[in-house]
């Protein structure tokens, strides 16, 4: 199997034909076939036969690029069931931009935050009040829902007041550690969700239980942002920059420093790194992300309400890091998605084929048993496997693997792309 | 020239007081041993000389400028750069990153150049990385840079410890128990590089330590603490013969048979 293994490694044109043929086997049967739940995760699992080729991150990121821009979207098109794909795309696109926001605060800087869907909530919020006739009952000026223009600046305002956010609920956190840190932000999630919940007196803002409903949809060009195969497209871009921004960070002087204050937070200090200041940004980071997928999250839902907000959500969020790899980017991508298409497609598709068969009488299955209810249950199975037997996650955390030449290298030009290089062939282009 | 000057230096916990009225004047580019017996103290003086502890009273002053009251990382901005008696290293980064961290007052790049990779960044972190190594050229890990600071050596993990201390540019670096659980050949490569880190890297350094033959062989001052308090300080020689210090480490009984 190793030698197999290597084989193949070693052999370029071997991956690119297996690869080739895999993305065409699984676009040509998704594209025939009216609705099959497997060749849509089939297709997507080439994303993480990708990854594991050693081709360059370029050819990486564009053959990525041309499964989910094209093929992915093209091929669903053809089925009845286009749009429920291209909403559990959407959504998986939506979970792993908060699971890599989380990832800062859990993973790369060591803070275990149990009520990150605040920030989420937050964003929805945010754009659900002022795109909806509800900022008519407390603000005074202008009128009210916005037009669906407005979207696109309100991904940033989500942003930015989800960032806002983190840092005023860091300042409180930072004077605790470890277990007591879980609590605060256990209830910080909680106390946000009951504010938003009871906020419709004495001034109504978020219309309590009741929820935002009808949330104008975005708009572009006189076009109406109305179905989840136009809004993957959104969310694709966000997870773009989202990516983007981490891989950034990930091996820089901050994501050293978050790294530092993980290891140890006394000897971080007496190397000079302020505590406060990087913690804050961690949680700024962070919560920003799920700021921004909170604004889509309400145009796409187009109703919000805190029952999406509960700590469940936060959890899925926190398993999601877990199972992946905590501090690994592309270990919380794989978990996000795996636990997206989990609860959306895995267990919903076995609840349906198991009425099936007790509606056809070949089974009977009583109604407390159905996997759609077990999602819990699933999860706690997940926690303590992955505690006990892999808890590094699916695709553990790499540090980089620096170049001796580039070290060396005293004079004064050096190497396009040299730099920092991770195990196998994967560059990170630190200088690129 | 005295470079740090401490007066009436005193840390109580609670009922029990750690260090009690400490005076001490370090000569700018001088290397000074804090020895005593388990519990005497010597730790809390280097935390609290690094700002990890507030004193009780007293006052310390780096270069004639009292920083009591500032906080770690501020500490080791004004040039006080120490290690840990219990290795504290980033055990699940690289020795190249570790040492990195400890340039991390002197890089610029903020959180909107590093997303935008912006050229000033990426000279610096390159820039960075080729120092960093250096560093541990000088400690001699450079075949090691690339490994998970936890996988290191018990020996080597105390002298990445002393590369990253070196990373932060100080002025006076504070090594505590350098040399614990080091064997006799690592022990002589230590005093070696004590000895040329202050010659080469205008240092002054002060350092705790049990093993008397490295501190005598290296200090040129040697203080003593006993309880909390100071009992003696003077060259070795008057170190080697003072009746106190004798006292302290082998009780007065022993002490009186001995003289």
């Amino acid at each position: 199997m190793k030698n197999w293994l290597s084989t193949i490694q070693a052999n370029k044109r071997l991956q690119a034909i297996m690869i080739g043929l895999y993305i065409v086997v699984t676009f040509l049967s998704l594209y025939l076939a009216q609705k099959s739940v497997i060749a849509f995760l089939l297709l997507l699992a080439s994303l993480l036969l990708l990854y594991f080729t050693t081709f360059s991150n370029r050819i990486k990121w564009l053959v990525a690029g041309l499964v989910m821009v094209v093929l992915l979207p093209f091929a669903a098109s053809q089925g009845e069931a286009y749009q429920s794909y291209m909403e559990v795309a959407t959504l998986v696109g939506i979970y792993i931009a908060m699971a890599l926001g989380l990832n800062i605060v859990v993973g790369m800087a060591g803070l275990l935050d149990l009520g990150f869907v605040a920030f989420f909530a937050i964003g929805a919020y945010t754009y659900g009040i002022f795109a909806t006739s509800q900022a008519n009952n407390f603000m005074p000026f202008g009128h009210y829902p916005l037009s669906g223009g407005s979207f696109w600046v309100f991904i940033f305002i989500g942003c930015l007041a989800a960032a806002l956010f983190g840092i005023l609920l860091g300042i409180p956190v930072l004077r605790v550690k470890g277990d007591y840190l879980a609590i605060v932000t256990l209830g910080f999630g909680e106390i946000i969700r009951i504010i938003f919940n009871n906020l419709d007196k004495p001034v109504n803002i978020t219309n309590g239980a009741m929820g935002l409903a009808s949330v104008q949809p975005p708009k572009l060009f006189g076009l109406d942002f109305m179905y989840p195969s136009q809004f993957y497209y959104i969310v694709l871009v966000i997870l773009l920059v989202v990516i983007f921004a981490v891989r950034r960070l990930e091996y820089s002087k901050i994501g050293r420093a978050w790294k530092a204050v993980r290891e140890n937070e006394i000897a971080a200090q007496s190397m000079g790194i302020h505590l406060v200041r990087t913690k804050l940004m961690a949680f700024a980071v962070g919560a920003s992300f799920s700021g921004m997928m909170g604004v889509v999250f309400a145009a796409k839902q187009t109703f919000v309400d805190p029952t999406s907000f509960t700590l469940l959500e936060s959890i899925t969020i926190l398993v999601m890091v877990i199972l992946g790899g905590m501090g690994s980017v592309p270990g919380v991508i794989l978990g996000a998605a795996l636990v997206t298409i989990l609860n959306l497609q895995v267990l919903t598709e076995l609840t349906n084929w198991l009425n099936q068969l007790s509606l056809n009488g070949v089974i009977s299955i009583p109604d407390a048993l159905s996997p759609a209810k077990m999602q819990r249950f699933i999860f706690g199975a997940i926690l303590i496997l992955f505690a006990l037997y892999r808890p590094q996650g699916l695709l553990p955390a790499k540090n980089p693997v620096f170049k001796k030449e580039d070290l060396t290298d005293t004079s004064g030009h050096p190497p396009m792309n040299a730099g920092v290089q991770k195990e196998g062939a994967q560059h990170v282009h630190l200088d690129s | 020239m005295s470079i740090l000057t401490v007066k009436n230096l005193t840390k109580q916990f609670g009922g029990l007081v750690a260090n009690s009225n400490i005076d001490m004047d370090v000569e700018k580019g001088s290397i000074t041993a804090v020895i005593g017996p388990n519990g005497a103290g010597k730790t809390t003086f280097f935390n609290m000389v690094t700002g990890v502890y507030q004193p009780t009273s007293g006052d310390i002053l780096l270069n004639g400028e009292s920083i009591v009251g500032l906080k770690p990382h501020q500490v080791t901005r004004k040039g006080i750069a120490r290690t840990f008696q219990n290795i504290r290293l980033f055990g699940a980064i690289t020795v190249l990153e570790n040492v990195m961290v400890g340039m991390h007052t002197h890089l610029h790049g903020g959180l909107f150049s590093t997303i935008f990779n912006l050229p000033h960044v990426r000279k610096e972190e390159k820039e960075a990385r080729k120092e960093a190594y250096r560093l541990l050229e000088y400690v001699g890990l450079e075949s090691l840079f690339n490994e998970e600071a936890q996988n290191l050596p018990y020996g080597a993990q105390r002298k990445l410890e002393i590369a990253r201390a070196l990373a932060t540019q100080p002025k006076v670096l504070l090594l505590d128990e350098p040399a614990a659980g080091m064997n006799p050949k690592e022990t002589s490569e230590l005093t070696k590089l004590i000895y040329n880190m202050r010659e080469e890297l205008d240092l002054t350094i002060i350092l705790i330590e049990h093993d008397m033959k490295l501190v005598m062989e290296i200090s040129e001052h040697i203080v003593v603490l006993d309880h909390g308090e100071k009992i003696a300080e003077g060259t070795p020689d008057e170190i080697r013969n003072n009746q106190k210090v004798i006292e302290a480490y082998l009780g007065k009984g022993a002490a009186a048979t001995a003289s």
